[in-house]
């Protein structure tokens, strides 16, 4: 490749993601040079800075006719940049999480590291959603993952902490031999490892034997895919790790995490799966695999929803749930509607203010347990409040944007052919039992009475961050149309996947 | 169609007085009440004019209006399939409803001055209730009917479990979990309407349902639909055997949150069978009526003989509600135009007997701290002018005639003895009964023998009023039910009664 051949390339598609990796260096580089009396929080605003430049640009970006660079290794379509956007506010919550973050055995060593090692994964899951290769799929996939891992044991002298990075490597390395492993099926098949051009030649396939090939193919790819959005039977990791991680770092893997392997998820599907005819019935590989699927839906929310119930510590509490809400996603891509991508794309958007807002009420109460809650209604009634109103959320109440994500789901499962009754109806039944739980919440806030002091840590921003996430909740809850119409009129339906 | 200005005002009215009280700091116990009663004024005003001006000739109709709100698909891409719009709208019943909710709630947050603490987050949730209930009855969408139907149920969970009495929390759940599985249910039945026909407009399923010969649901599953319907509202109404929760609601809540709850809310689940249960489905709900008049056989006569043995009042009342709930059934199950017209009927006298009921019970018991029979003995010499609401309100729910309970009765038997004369014949046995419950309850707590002799006041004559506002419904209803009834008559050829 010369010099010409690097410039030909319209470099303004990746602007987003070189001010994210910009950044990243110059934060490893002050990091190293800056002396220690200096706060290393600012380094941690820069981060913050460096993702709204991002944002901004991503922005100028929408409307572009969908285009390629890299010899089509990296695309810029309307997916791409909706999920980015995605990615780059949940980031940014994250990062501020982390700015405000102060634990009890004090972070100060690896402080700049904390914030550039989030601006790295951030940077593996944006290059996952634009990519159209297999390589850059698990190159994206991999940057994101091993700076996971750094993040989970950043605190180096806490037990918990090192215990769970252990777990999470040792699944997450599992995870992504056996999702290697299915890709590389589809590699020995297809003879590329553009997923475009993959889909036009696995079109052509006849032999019954291949396809056979490309189921197993696909199933590896989903077990391994499981992992990362923690799924039953493979989310075993989860509880653990999120219950030992800094919370920052735990808002990032229910959030960004799951995006992103949502994101992998739909653009495989999408593109190649969806497009393998199967031979026996005249209909898609991944419509024939769609059993699949839905079972691993429906053991996903049951099993999430009814282990939630025992918890008695709230971030393991929260794993669970996050798991739950894995299964009602997976039951958008199950059925397959027509608004699939819409769909989810909504319920990432108001899961991810809801989760962030309630990550950042635990780090403000500094509290693990669900009894020392007791009391809070009457201590901080506002922080009460904002529990409820998040719960509620969570549990899909109406009035918050939970519930418009649920509906949607809902109603992509039902309007399609063959409809999804069944599957339909385990997402309400799990629904009802997760107010259980959520509730429970309340109950200890609203219901009963102190038995400890709390110890807030005081922090404005974390206030703000809760404040901002409750709204937004609130909001996307009322006027749903608002995210919708920036949906319709921006991406269309997300018609240029293939073009 | 324009935007539904006045119903719009009915409905959010309460919810601009929530956000007043945001600003009332919590310790103005005086501010907090008058802002509460004041902000549910306006709904009460603008239903009552409704009423008189569709009594004028105004078509109601013209009140109902939407407005764009939620689209699940690009409609440049799928068209207008799939929108869920802001839609309200009133016909006869549900206007008469809005009325009842509109009144029980301002008599309700006078009622709840009672509460001892925490008087801004009540009111507040108290006003939020208010929204859902009104909500429920203005909306022409089913999706918007879900979503003040769950509104009103997070309400409830909030005031049961924060101001209820001795098992408050466990109530709470129960309620939670009873009606989550209802709603779940509701929404179930709403979505699959939803997504096999593309719209959720009450009047438009109506019209595709009512013309569908079997190409967008087949007769099976429009029965499984009704089923579920049934019991999604029969969890509400309650029908037996789903009462449960009903009874401890009624034992455990504050006494002004039962007013509403007996007055209004159960009354959804009969306004969702008439409306959507009949309204959607008639041909089903033909097939299924003699089960419904022996679920409403079995609901009389339980409740009935389970009110007898009770010595607890707000129990007595709890299974008095299960039992005249039965009514509703049996009007429904005749199906024929007196019929309907006694189950509405008996869901609005009920709604008014139950409120002036527990208005009544929640005085006792500021003064008693109880009301179990045993201990409000005597009550004739202690209150006598409460205890003479007390006979009154017995009277009426006996079925006394001038009274609403009476009406109501008479219509939905005369309307059963046409279709089904032997369940009949064995309902009237729970005529009797209720006879016998009521007055071995009202009768014990008059002139029975006071043991502890204590010292109470009577009721204030700031206590009176609603009481006789009250009395002056269902002694109006009864003497002249030509007020209610030529409102409902239009909504019962419509669901070709």
């Amino acid at each position: 490749m010369d010099l010409d051949t690097l410039l030909s390339f319209s470099w303004h598609a990746m602007v987003p993601e070189f001010i994210i990796l910009g950044t990243a260096t110059l934060l490893s580089l002050l990091d190293l040079f800056l002396p220690r009396s200096f706060h290393r929080k600012w380094l941690g605003w820069l981060g913050v800075g460096s993702i709204i430049a991002a944002l901004i640009f991503l922005l100028t970006l929408i409307g572009d006719t969908p285009f390629a660079i890299l010899y089509d290794t990296f695309r810029l379509d309307s997916f791409a940049i909706a999920f980015k956007l995605v990615l780059l506010v949940a980031a940014g919550f994250v990062l501020l999480l982390a700015i405000s973050y102060e634990p009890k055995e004090k972070l100060t060593e690896f402080r700049g590291e904390f914030f550039y090692l989030f601006l790295v994964a951030l940077l593996g899951a944006m290059i996952m959603s634009s990519s159209a290769d297999l390589i850059t799929l698990f190159v994206g996939l991999e940057l994101m993952t091993l700076s996971s891992y750094i993040l989970v044991g950043i605190r180096k002298k806490h037990l918990p902490s090192n215990e769970s990075a252990m777990k999470y490597v040792i699944n997450g390395g599992i995870a992504t031999a056996i999702t290697l492993f299915g890709m590389s099926y589809l590699y020995g098949i297809a003879g590329t490892t553009n997923i475009l051009e993959m889909a036009g030649r696995l079109q052509e396939l006849t032999n019954t034997q291949h396809l056979f090939l490309l189921a197993l193919a696909f199933l590896m790819i989903l077990v391994g895919l499981s992992f990362k959005i923690a799924a039953a039977p493979f989310h075993m990791w989860t509880p653990d790790v999120y219950e030992g991680a800094p919370i920052p770092v735990t808002a990032f893997l229910s959030i960004i995490s799951k995006a992103a392997g949502f994101i992998l998820i739909i653009r495989m599907f999408i593109t190649v799966f969806y497009h393998i005819p199967d031979v026996s019935n005249n209909s898609s590989l991944l419509m024939a695999l769609q059993n699949f699927l839905a079972v691993l839906a429906a053991v996903t929310m049951i099993w999430g929803n009814l282990v939630a119930l025992r918890q008695t510590k709230i971030k393991r509490m929260l794993a669970y749930s996050s798991i739950a809400h894995a299964g009602y996603l997976l039951v958008a891509v199950t059925a397959f509607s027509a608004f699939m991508v819409e769909t989810i794309w909504f319920y990432l958007t108001a899961y991810l203010f809801m989760t962030i807002a309630v990550f950042s009420l635990l780090q403000l109460m500094n509290i693990e347990e669900l009894k020392q809650l007791s009391g809070l209604s009457k201590r901080a009634p506002l922080l009460a409040v904002a529990l409820a109103l998040t719960m509620l959320g969570l549990a899909g109440i109406p009035g918050t944007s939970g519930f418009i994500g649920k509906l949607n789901i809902f109603l992509g499962a039902l309007s399609t052919e063959p409809t999804h009754y069944l599957l339909a109806v385990i997402l309400i039944a799990t629904t009802v039992i997760s107010y259980i739980y959520y509730f429970k919440l309340i109950v200890y806030a609203f219901f009963r009475e102190a038995n400890h002091t709390f110890q807030m840590s005081g922090k404005k921003l974390n206030g703000v961050i809760i404040s901002i996430c409750v709204m937004m909740t609130i909001l996307l809850g009322v006027f749903p149309q608002l995210a919708y119409d920036f949906l319709h009129q921006n991406f269309l339906s997300f018609y240029d996947f293939l073009q | 169609m324009g935007f539904p200005f006045i119903l719009s005002i009915i409905v959010f009215a309460p919810l601009l007085g929530l956000l007043l009280l945001t600003l009332v700091a919590k310790t103005k116990e005086k501010t907090i009440k008058t802002v509460a009663i004041l902000s549910t004024l306006p709904s009460l005003f603008l239903s009552i004019y409704l009423i008189i001006s569709s009594k004028m000739g105004v078509e109601l109709v013209s009140y109902s209006g939407k407005l764009s709100w939620m689209q699940f698909g690009n409609p440049e891409v799928f068209g207008k399939l799939y929108s869920i719009d802001y839609e309200l709208g009133v016909d006869g019943f549900s206007l008469t409803l809005l009325l009842l909710t509109a009144l029980l709630s301002t008599l309700a947050a006078f009622a709840s001055f009672q509460i001892k603490a925490g008087w801004k987050g009540y009111y507040m949730l108290f006003l939020l209730l208010e929204v859902g209930m009104l909500g429920v009855f203005a909306a022409e969408n089913l999706v918007l009917f879900f979503i003040f139907f769950e509104v009103t149920l997070v309400a409830t969970f909030f005031l049961i479990g924060k101001w209820g009495l001795y098992e408050k929390e466990r109530t709470a759940f129960s309620l939670l979990i009873y009606n989550g599985i209802g709603s779940a249910i509701l929404l179930v039945v709403i979505m699959v309407l939803f997504a096999k026909t593309g719209t959720a407009n009450i009047e438009a399923l109506m019209s595709i349902l009512s013309a569908d010969d079997g190409t967008v649901f087949s007769p099976k599953v429009k029965t499984g639909l009704l089923l579920a319907l049934f019991i999604a509202f029969g969890i509400k109404l309650p029908i037996w055997p789903f009462h449960s929760w009903m009874v401890k609601v009624h034992s455990e809540a504050p006494a002004a949150i039962v007013m509403l709850h007996a007055g209004v809310l159960l009354k959804i689940g009969a306004y969702g069978l008439i409306h959507f249960g009949l309204g959607f489905f008639p041909n089903q709900f033909q097939s299924l009526t003699l089960w419904l008049g022996i679920l409403g056989v079995i609901n009389l006569l339980y409740g009935a003989f389970l009110a007898l043995s009770q010595k607890e009042l707000r129990k007595i009342l709890a299974y008095s509600s299960i039992s005249h709930m039965g009514i509703v059934l049996i009007g429904l199950a005749a199906l024929n135009e007196a019929g309907i017209q006694g189950a509405m009927f008996q869901v609005v006298s009920h709604g008014l007997i139950a409120a002036l009921f527990f208005y009544l019970i929640g005085i006792f018991y500021e003064r008693y701290q109880s009301s179990s029979m045993d201990d409000l003995n005597g009550l004739a010499k202690t209150m006598p002018i409460a205890s003479g609401f007390l006979l009154v309100a017995g009277l009426a729910s006996l079925g006394l005639p001038g009274m609403s309970g009476f009406v109501a009765e008479f219509l939905a038997f005369l309307g059963l003895f046409q279709e089904w004369p032997v369940l009949a014949v064995i309902a009237c046995l729970g005529i009797i009964l209720t006879a016998v419950y009521i007055l071995r309850a009202v009768l014990g707590i008059t002139f029975g023998q006071q043991e502890k002799a204590k010292r109470v006041r009577d009721m204030t004559p700031l206590e009176i009023w609603p009481a006789i506002i009250l009395l002056l419904c269902i002694v109006g209803i009864g003497v002249y039910p030509d007020i209610i009834s030529s409102t409902l008559k239009s909504i019962i050829i419509g669901l070709g009664g």
